[in-house]
């Protein structure tokens, strides 16, 4: 480490307390407000910031300026119309909230997905993590001020977005995942242009750790800058990296595996100190983590179904409508009224790119649901702002919530 | 998650603890429920929490009209070093929708009260920030309780737009 | 909103423009080739011209919407071929503001101050189906922007391709360029944004002297 990053050794003679310092000075405390609309706050955001001198004191996060009542469309839904109108929420993550939501309805129906199907689920989960994680490294590195990082990572997201474009037929909000398994099988010529992103991929991280790893003011701008520990973390309910950079293992792909996760070789990265740079360091180490899950998961793809077979839930394949009546009334009666659940409530948590994403589903014999609830892990990330940013400078709490990753979809859902 | 005995063996510790704070055990869905009693929902925490359900998932409402009482407060534990989930329910009607906080022992929880303020309307004793978190601060009712209408605009087009658009509202 | 010209083809117009080099074009011919060849245009064209050609969008990210938007900026499809990429945080600054995303009532309001404060003249974009059309949620919780905000574009989409949003940008610039007026403006006879009063809109006989009773809010600015 060089001169620059042990300027806070050197600044340590000046005094950062509340009590009057020097002869008569008294330091006010100055009530700053951020947002809602402001560049670096990673959405529509506002905190209340109280300063004392560049030091923040506290800061008071107000949200609801992306509320969309989700949860209340939701109800009124049947529910595969739910699909869609969920996606929307964490607005990065998207593949993962149609998974936990369709995850909490097949377990209220008992029904089993399919081992390809699982298989593809995991491949587009993966992918989107990759993608969710560029953004998120792209703008971060914006906020701090290297502002080329922005094209290196968004050209690494449009192959991933043409990914889903083949899959799927959309950019994002696919609604790919569907219940039961997934919409369509994968297009010819989809595995070999995975198989290429994935040989590409690791040297581009390599090439983002080789632009901003050894970078000097990155370093001192990140190292030991806003730390917080494990237990208060814990206290805070906060997931995911935030978690693993305090140093606790905790990640659900390995914890509780779900959708075949167990079938696949990978490590969770952790980090020691919990400051902004071991966030940034896990997630970036996800990065290599997540293409290898996903070359195992190209390599071991299994032949067979890619949805469920029930036919009171699943709707029947399009040939067979033109030969069967059964199928046709399926068909009917699914696209009409869709299937009825159940009474019962379920919850299914599954570990998106910010924590833990859970769905609530609560149903009551109908054919829409009677409650569905999203716990968004950004939503509770972000109450751990206040006390990571408290007596450090404005410019950290920047860095701090770039680091964070907050996405306002699903905190204001 | 335990299972049904395992269940069973909780709410008995927790009956004998305090009689009248369990109301009865759910097995279902891979989840196991405890109902309790409101009034002694920071005790039960207490206890699950001393037995290793140290982590709280979810705090989140459910609205259960037409059947009283009807609103629902649920809790998700989870404990980290054995992998397992445990919820507990407590039902509260809306005349006296008042619940005691548990910020003290979970200060994530802030957040998640708010918001079941905000969308059901309970009340959280001895939360010291109790306001509405996504709706505006003067908003009236509470927009996730199933008998307030869902709401809507007509959507604005050119022939549409004088009636009751734009400036003589 | 094509510049048109005339003759149309593009041979006749080369054998036009080789007769006058030559010498060869009469009196009235001349006049005609000078009308269509050389760009005379009153000054109002010519700065239309240029303010077309350098819009500054706000950043304004609310949604899904907005990390689309943020593709536009990124290499594939890139404004910045436009001449647009110069997104500037300050409303003061911006010419456009490109609405992307979902707009909830807490939000509106805070928009509708940051529209007020941006210098004539300034457009707006209502990127996507949710603040365009109330999109996939129509419910208590969203706004649909054309209550608050007086807009120039739609872009249909949920969300919008990156290409999609690029087309939307540049039918703003058309606008901008060749006809400002189309749109709300000419529906409502304003130039700028001022408010006007209630009475004045659909009064019997039209529009004459709308302008003349309009109620300007803070600016203080008299003449449209």
């Amino acid at each position: 480490m060089s001169m620059l990053s042990d300027y806070r050794k050197r600044e340590e003679s000046v005094t950062m307390s509340t009590e009057v310092a020097g002869v008569g000075e008294t330091h006010e405390l100055l009530t700053l407000n951020i947002g809602p609309h402001h560049p670096a706050t990673h959405g529509v955001l506002r905190l209340i910031a109280t300063l004392e001198g560049e030091v923040v004191r506290d800061i008071k996060p107000i949200i609801g300026y992306v509320h969309t009542g989700i949860e209340k469309t939701a109800e009124t839904k049947q529910y595969w119309k739910v699909i869609p109108v969920v996606e929307r929420m964490d607005y990065l993550s998207y593949y993962f909230n149609s998974m936990a939501y369709c995850g909490a309805v097949e377990t209220l129906l008992g029904l089993e997905v399919p081992p390809r199907a699982q298989y593809l689920r995991v491949l587009h989960l993966e992918l989107n993590r990759i993608m969710s994680h560029l953004v998120w490294l792209g703008t971060s590195a914006l906020d701090l001020g290297a502002m080329s990082m922005f094209w290196y990572c968004f050209r690494e997201r449009e192959t991933i977005l043409d990914l889903f474009e083949m899959s799927s037929g959309q950019r994002m909000h696919t609604r790919y995942f569907q219940i039961g398994g997934v919409i369509e099988d994968i297009p010819v010529g989809f595995a070999e242009k995975v198989q290429a992103f994935v040989d590409e991929m690791p040297t581009r991280a390599d090439q983002y750790a080789d632009l901003l790893e050894k970078n000097e003011i990155l370093l001192s701008r990140l190292r030991d800058t806003c730390i917080l520990d494990e237990q208060t973390l814990l206290g805070l309910n906060v997931t995911g990296p935030l978690l693993r950079a305090a140093g606790n293992p905790w990640d659900l792909r390995k914890a509780a595996p779900y959708s075949s996760y167990d079938h696949f070789d990978f490590k969770i990265p952790v980090g020691s100190v919990g400051d902004n740079y071991d966030r940034f360091r896990v997630r970036h180490a996800e990065l290599y983590e997540s293409t290898k899950i996903i070359q195992q998961a190209l390599n071991g793809l299994p032949e067979g179904p890619f949805i469920a077979d029930d036919r009171k839930v699943v709707l029947p394949p399009r040939h067979e409508l033109a030969t069967s009546m059964e199928a046709l009334i399926h068909h009917f009666k699914l696209v009409t009224e869709g299937f009825r659940v159940p009474e019962g409530e379920a919850y299914y948590p599954i570990e998106s790119p910010r924590g833990e994403l859970g769905c609530f589903v609560r149903a009551d014999g109908s054919a829409k649901p009677a409650r569905v609830h999203m716990r968004d892990p950004s939503f509770v990330n972000l109450q751990a702002t206040a006390p990571m940013v408290k007596d450090s400078y404005i410019a950290d709490l920047i860095a701090t919530l770039a680091m964070i990753d907050p996405i306002l979809g699903g905190v204001d859902r | 998650m335990p299972d049904a005995g395992g269940l069973e063996a909780i709410a008995q510790e927790l009956r004998d603890a305090d009689p009248t704070s369990v109301l009865g055990t759910t097995h279902a869905n891979g989840r196991a429920e405890i109902q309790i009693d409101p009034a002694s929902n920071v005790a039960v925490l207490e206890h699950l929490r001393g037995r290793g359900y140290s982590f709280l998932a979810s705090l989140h409402g459910v609205d259960y009209y037409p059947h009283e009482p009807r609103l629902g407060v649920i809790y998700e534990l989870l404990d980290m070093t054995e992998v397992d989930r445990i919820s507990v329910k407590a039902r509260v009607s809306t005349d006296d929708p008042r619940i005691a906080t548990v910020i003290e022992m979970w200060p994530g929880a802030s957040f998640p009260e708010r918001e079941l303020y905000d969308m059901f309307g309970v009340e959280f004793d001895g939360h010291d920030d109790l306001r509405r978190i996504h709706m505006p601060e003067d908003y009236e009712g509470h927009p996730q309780r199933r008998d307030f209408p869902v709401g809507g605009e007509p959507v604005l087009f050119t022939y549409n737009e004088n009636d009751g658009y734009g400036a003589d509202q | 909103m094509e510049v048109k010209r005339e003759p149309a083809d593009f041979r006749s117009r080369q054998l036009m423009a080789r007769d006058m080099l030559r010498g060869d074009l009469e009196d009235a011919d001349i006049q005609k080739f000078v009308e269509q060849a050389v760009m005379t245009t009153t000054v109002d064209r010519a700065v239309a011209w240029a303010q077309g050609n350098s819009i500054y969008p706000l950043t304004f990210g609310l949604a899904c919407c907005a990390i689309e938007m943020m593709s536009i900026v990124a290499a594939r499809v890139d404004i910045a071929r436009f001449g647009f990429e110069a997104f500037r945080a300050s409303p003061r600054q911006a010419d456009v503001i490109i609405l992307s995303g979902r707009v909830s009532m807490k939000m509106a309001p805070v928009i509708r101050r940051i529209y007020d404060q941006m210098l004539e003249p300034k457009f707006a974009i209502s990127m996507g189906a949710c603040c365009s059309s109330m999109g996939v949620f129509n419910n208590y919780a969203l706004v649909p922007s054309d209550k608050f905000l007086p807009i120039d574009v739609h872009v249909p989409g949920c969300p919008p391709r990156p290409e999609a949003l690029a087309h939307g940008i540049l039918k703003l610039r058309d606008k901008i360029q060749y006809n400002e007026r189309e749109g709300w403006r000419e529906r409502y006879d304003a130039v700028g944004t001022e408010e006007v009063l209630p009475s004045a809109i659909g009064s019997a006989g039209g529009r004459a002297g709308q302008n003349s009773t309009s109620v300007d809010s803070a600016a203080g600015a008299t003449g449209a």
